[in-house]
C-alpha cells in the first residue's frame, strides 16, 4: 500500500449552534477515487472547504504528502496541488472560456498561449472546448468542462469534485467517468462528493460516510449495495414511494404551440411546446439545466404571458392570464429557486403561506388580511409535511433547504390544486425529505390532480412519473411511458452527449 | 448657423465635457466591480470645493487638482465603509452621499465665494497652438484634459487586456464565484470605489478651477447625474462614455452660442437640449438590449456577504 497523499486527522469546525465537522479523519492515496457521502448538512461541504482553504478548521490537522497542510486561502491550496470543481458559483457567464480559466489559475500564461494550452488539454482528455466562447452560451456539461480544464491545467495532485454529475445527461456522465479514470490512472487522487450511490459504486475505490458532522462508516463501494450505503447515510432504512395504479382521467391542461422569447440574454427560448396532461397523472419533464426549464415554468405559472390559446386549463384559455387568475382556476406552481422565487427569504412562514394561498384559502377579506387564518394554514402545512422549524413565525431564510422545500411544496399541495407544476422538487434535499416530497406528489395525483414534475434527477422522474418528456434547447419531445424506459434511451431523448467525444476517439454508443 | 466657428466650438466642447468624462470613467470602473455609487454628484462637488480651497491657499492649481481627487476619494471612502463593511444599501447610501457632499461643500466653501483661482496654464507652447484648425483642437488644452483622455484609454486597456481588469470584471460579474476562487471581493471593490471617488473629485476640481472658474454653491448642477446616465447608456464601455460626455459637452457649448446668437428658439429648450440629445443618442446606441445587458456587470448593486 502506498503512503497516503492526503491524511486528515480529527478535523473539527463549529459554527454558532452547530458542529459542522466533529473530529473527522480519513486518508486518500495517490490515484484513489474516494467518495464522500452524506445527507445535506452532514458536513461534506465544510470539509472540502477546509481542504481547499476557504474555511479554517478549529482543531485537527491535515497532512499532504507527508508535510503539514494548512492552506490559509484557496491560492495556497492550489499552489500545493489541490484543485476543486465546484457544484455551482464559480464560473462567470459574461466572460469567455479562456478568461474563466485564467481566473482560476495562479500564474496564467499570455492569452494566446493559454488558448493553446486549453485546446491541448481538452484534446488529451476528450473534453472539446473552444476558448473564445462565452461561458453564458455553453451547456451545463460544457461549463463543467471549463471547470475541469481549469483544474487540469495546474497538474493537481488532488481533484475535489462536488456533485459533478447532477447536471449531466447519462452519456455525459459516462464520458466524465472516463476522464476521471484516466486521471486516476495517471496518479491524481480524486475526492468525489455525490448523492448518487450507483455512480459511486461504479467509480469510487473507497467511501467515507458522514452523518451530522461525524464519520459513521467507511466502506468499499463496489462491495456493498447502494441501499446499504443509503442506510448508513440516513441512519434508517428508506421506503420507496408507493402508489396504486389509477387510470388517467380527462385532459386538464393542454399546451399547444407555446413559444416564448427568454427574459434574459442567457435564457433559452421555448419553441412550439405542446403537451396534454390528464387528471391523475404525473408528467415528468427531464432535461439538463438551462434547456428552458425556468422559462417553461414561468409560462405555465403566468409569470410570462403567452397568447391566450397556447395554454388551456380544463378547456378555458389561460395563456394571457397572470399568476393569480391561474391560481384561482387551480393551476399552482412551485419554482426551483426556493429563496427569492418560491419563498421570500426575510418573511416569516406565515407571510409566505399567505403570499400564495391568499386566494384559494380565503385569507383576506375586502383587502384586509386574515392573519389568524394565515398562521393556522402555515401551521397545518408545517404539521402535515413535517417541516422542522420552531414555528410559523420563523423567517424562510432560517430553514434548511430541505425543510423549506417541504414547506413550499406542502403549501401548494394543501391548496388542493387541479394542476400542480413543480420544478426540481427535491433539488438539494436529503434522501428522507426527498422521499416524503415524492410521496406527497404521488398522493396528490392519486386524488385526481395532474402534476408536472420538471427535474434533472432522472431517477426521481422514473420513480414517480407516468409519462416522460425531455426538454432540450427549448423543445419538448413527445411523451413516452416512463415505465420500462432505460437510462440510455432517456439520454438520447435529452439530446445525447452534446457533441462530447471520449478521449480514445470512440463515439458514445448510439443505436442506429 | 452664422457666427459660430466650428474650431472654437470643438475647443469649448472638450473643456465642457471633461468634468463629466472624468466622473463617468471613474463611475464606470466602480460599476464594473459591481458597485452602484449614486454619490457621484456629491463626490464631484466636494472635489470642486477642496480643490478650490487648496489652490487658493497654495496658489498652485496642480495641488488644487490633487486635493480635489483626494477630497472625492475621501468622501467615497465613507461610502465604501458603509456599503462594503456594514453592508448598507448602495442606492440609499449613494443618495445620502450626494446630499451630504452638497451640504458639506457649501459649508467648506462659505468663505471662498467670489474669488478667482490661480490660472491653469496650457500645456503646449503658443507656436503649436497657432497652427490653424489642428492647433487649438489638438494642442490648445491644459494637462487635465489630456489626462482625462489618457485615463479613458488606460481604463479601456486595463479592463480589456490586464489581469487586474479581468479580476475586476469577474468580481462585478459574480462576487460569489470570485470569492470561491479566493479573490478578495471587498478589497477589490473598495479600491474601485476610491478610484471612482478620485476621478469624480478631479472632475469637480476641474469645474471650479478651470471651467467656471470660481466657487459657487451647488455649482456641479447635475453633472454627476449626467455622468451616471452616461455610464449606463455607454453600456459600460470606456470609449462610448467618451462619446457620450463629448456629445453632452458639445450640445452644451453649442446651445450657449445659439443663445448668444439670439436664435429664435426659447432659451428653456436650448437649456434642456444637452440632456435630451445625450440621452436620446445613447439610448439609440444601446438599444440592442441583449448586447447591453451582456456588458452590464451582473452583480451590480448586489450586497456581497462572505459566507465561509
Amino acid at each position: 500500500m502506498t503512503a497516503p497523499l492526503l491524511e486528515i486527522a480529527g478535523l473539527t469546525k463549529a459554527y454558532p449552534g452547530v458542529v459542522a465537522n466533529d473530529a473527522v479523519s480519513f486518508a486518500i492515496r495517490p490515484g484513489e477515487v474516494h467518495a464522500l457521502l452524506g445527507e445535506n448538512g452532514a458536513g461534506k461541504s465544510t470539509l472540502v472547504k477546509m481542504i481547499y482553504g476557504l474555511v479554517r478548521p478549529d482543531a485537527g490537522s491535515m497532512t499532504l504528502e507527508g508535510r503539514a497542510f494548512t492552506p490559509a486561502e484557496p491560492r495556497a491550496a492550489r499552489a500545493a496541488g489541490v484543485a476543486m470543481v465546484f457544484q455551482h458559483f464559480s464560473l462567470f457567464e459574461a466572460l469567455n472560456v479562456a478568461e474563466n480559466v485564467a481566473l482560476g489559475m495562479e500564474d496564467p500564461p499570455r492569452p494566446r498561449d493559454l488558448a493553446q494550452q486549453i485546446r491541448e488539454v481538452s484534446e488529451t482528455y476528450g473534453l472539446p472546448l473552444d476558448p473564445d466562447r462565452l461561458v453564458g452560451d455553453l451547456s451545463a456539461g460544457e461549463r463543467q468542462r471549463v471547470e475541469i480544464i481549469r483544474c487540469l491545467l495546474q497538474d493537481p495532485k488532488l481533484l475535489i469534485m462536488d456533485e459533478p454529475t447532477s447536471v449531466l445527461t447519462p452519456q455525459e456522465v459516462e464520458i466524465l467517468f472516463h476522464t476521471l479514470r484516466k486521471l486516476s490512472a495517471e496518479g491524481t487522487a480524486i475526492l468525489y462528493i455525490s448523492h448518487k450511490l450507483e455512480e459511486i459504486r461504479a467509480l469510487c475505490d473507497a467511501a467515507t460516510i458522514l452523518r451530522l458532522g461525524k464519520v459513521v462508516a467507511e466502506c468499499t463501494p463496489r462491495e456493498v449495495s447502494a441501499a446499504h450505503m443509503a442506510e448508513l447515510m440516513v441512519g434508517k432504512s428508506l421506503a420507496a414511494p408507493a402508489r396504486a395504479a389509477t387510470p388517467p382521467g380527462a385532459v386538464l391542461l393542454k399546451v399547444t404551440g407555446l413559444s416564448l422569447e427568454p427574459a434574459t440574454p442567457f435564457g433559452t427560448p421555448l419553441r412550439h411546446i405542446g403537451m396534454e396532461l390528464r387528471a391523475g397523472e404525473i408528467l415528468g419533464i427531464g432535461g439538463v439545466a438551462g434547456n428552458g426549464q425556468d422559462e417553461l415554468l414561468a409560462a405555465l405559472s403566468g409569470e410570462a404571458r403567452t397568447s391566450p390559446g397556447a395554454i388551456a386549463l380544463a378547456g378555458a384559455q389561460i395563456g394571457a392570464l397572470g399568476p393569480n387568475e391561474r391560481r384561482r382556476l387551480g393551476l399552482l406552481c412551485a419554482p426551483e429557486e426556493r429563496l427569492g422565487h418560491a419563498a421570500a427569504p426575510d418573511m416569516s412562514l406565515t407571510e409566505n403561506a399567505l403570499l400564495t394561498a391568499r386566494l384559494r384559502q380565503g385569507l383576506d377579506r375586502h383587502g384586509f388580511l386574515n392573519w389568524n387564518g394565515a398562521q393556522a394554514y402555515a401551521e397545518q402545512v408545517i404539521a402535515k409535511f413535517d417541516v422542522r422549524t420552531p414555528g410559523a413565525h420563523v423567517a424562510a431564510r432560517a430553514l434548511s433547504g430541505g425543510n423549506l422545500q417541504k414547506f413550499v411544496i406542502g403549501r401548494e399541495i394543501m391548496q388542493a390544486p387541479r394542476v400542480l407544476v413543480v420544478n426540481q422538487p427535491t433539488w438539494g434535499v436529503d434522501a428522507s425529505a426527498a422521499a416524503d416530497i415524492r410521496q406527497a406528489l404521488l398522493d396528490l395525483a392519486q386524488n385526481g390532480a395532474a402534476v408536472i414534475c420538471i427535474s434533472q434527477d432522472l431517477d426521481e422522474l422514473l420513480e414517480i412519473s407516468d409519462r416522460f418528456c425531455a426538454l432540450n434547447e427549448g423543445r419538448l419531445s413527445a411523451p413516452r411511458p416512463a415505465r420500462g424506459l432505460s437510462m440510455e434511451e432517456i439520454g438520447l431523448m435529452l439530446g445525447g452527449a452534446h457533441d462530447m467525444h471520449e478521449a480514445d476517439g470512440e463515439m458514445p454508443h448510439v443505436p442506429a | 448657423m452664422m457666427g459660430i466657428d466650428p474650431v472654437t466650438l470643438i475647443v469649448a466642447l472638450i473643456g465642457a465635457s471633461t468634468p463629466i468624462l472624468l466622473a463617468a470613467i471613474g463611475e464606470l470602473v466602480v460599476e464594473k466591480s459591481g458597485v452602484l455609487n449614486l454619490g457621484v454628484e456629491g463626490m464631484m462637488i466636494v472635489g470642486a470645493v477642496s480643490g478650490f480651497i487648496i489652490a487658493i491657499n497654495t496658489g498652485s492649481p496642480w495641488l488644487g487638482f490633487a486635493a480635489g481627487a483626494v477630497g472625492g476619494a475621501g468622501l467615497s471612502l465613507i461610502f465604501a465603509l458603509l456599503t462594503q463593511y456594514l453592508l448598507s444599501n448602495q442606492v440609499a447610501t449613494g443618495l445620502a452621499l450626494t446630499l451630504f457632499g452638497l451640504g458639506l461643500s457649501s459649508l467648506m466653501g462659505e468663505a471662498y465665494t467670489g474669488i478667482n483661482p490661480p490660472l491653469t496654464p496650457d500645456l503646449f507652447p503658443q507656436a503649436l497652438r497657432d497652427i490653424p484648425v489642428a492647433g487649438p483642437i489638438l494642442f490648445g488644452h491644459d494637462l487635465v484634459i489630456y489626462l482625462s483622455v489618457l485615463l479613458v484609454a488606460g481604463v479601456w486597456y486595463a479592463l480589456r487586456h490586464t489581469r487586474m481588469g479581468l479580476i475586476l470584471r469577474a468580481v462585478g460579474e459574480s462576487h460569489d464565484a470570485a470569492h470561491a476562487l479566493g479573490y478578495k471581493v471587498i478589497r477589490i471593490r473598495i479600491c474601485a470605489i476610491l478610484f471612482g471617488g478620485a476621478c469624480a473629485g478631479l472632475g469637480g476640481a476641474y469645474l471650479s478651477l478651470v471651467r467656471v472658474p470660481s466657487w459657487t454653491e451647488g455649482m456641479t448642477a447635475g453633472a454627476g447625474w449626467i455622468a451616471l446616465a452616461i455610464v449606463v447608456f455607454a453600456s459600460w464601455k470606456p470609449w462610448r462614455a467618451l462619446i457620450g460626455a463629448y456629445l453632452f459637452g458639445g450640445i452644451a457649448a453649442l446651445q450657449l452660442r445659439l443663445q448668444a446668437a439670439e436664435i429664435n428658439i426659447p432659451v428653456m429648450f436650448l437649456d434642456m437640449s444637452p440632456y435630451l440629445v445625450t440621452i436620446i443618442v445613447l439610448v439609440i446606441i444601446s438599444s440592442d438590449r441583449g448586447r447591453a445587458a451582456l456588458n452590464a456587470p451582473a452583480a451590480l448593486g448586489k450586497v456581497f456577504h462572505a459566507s465561509g
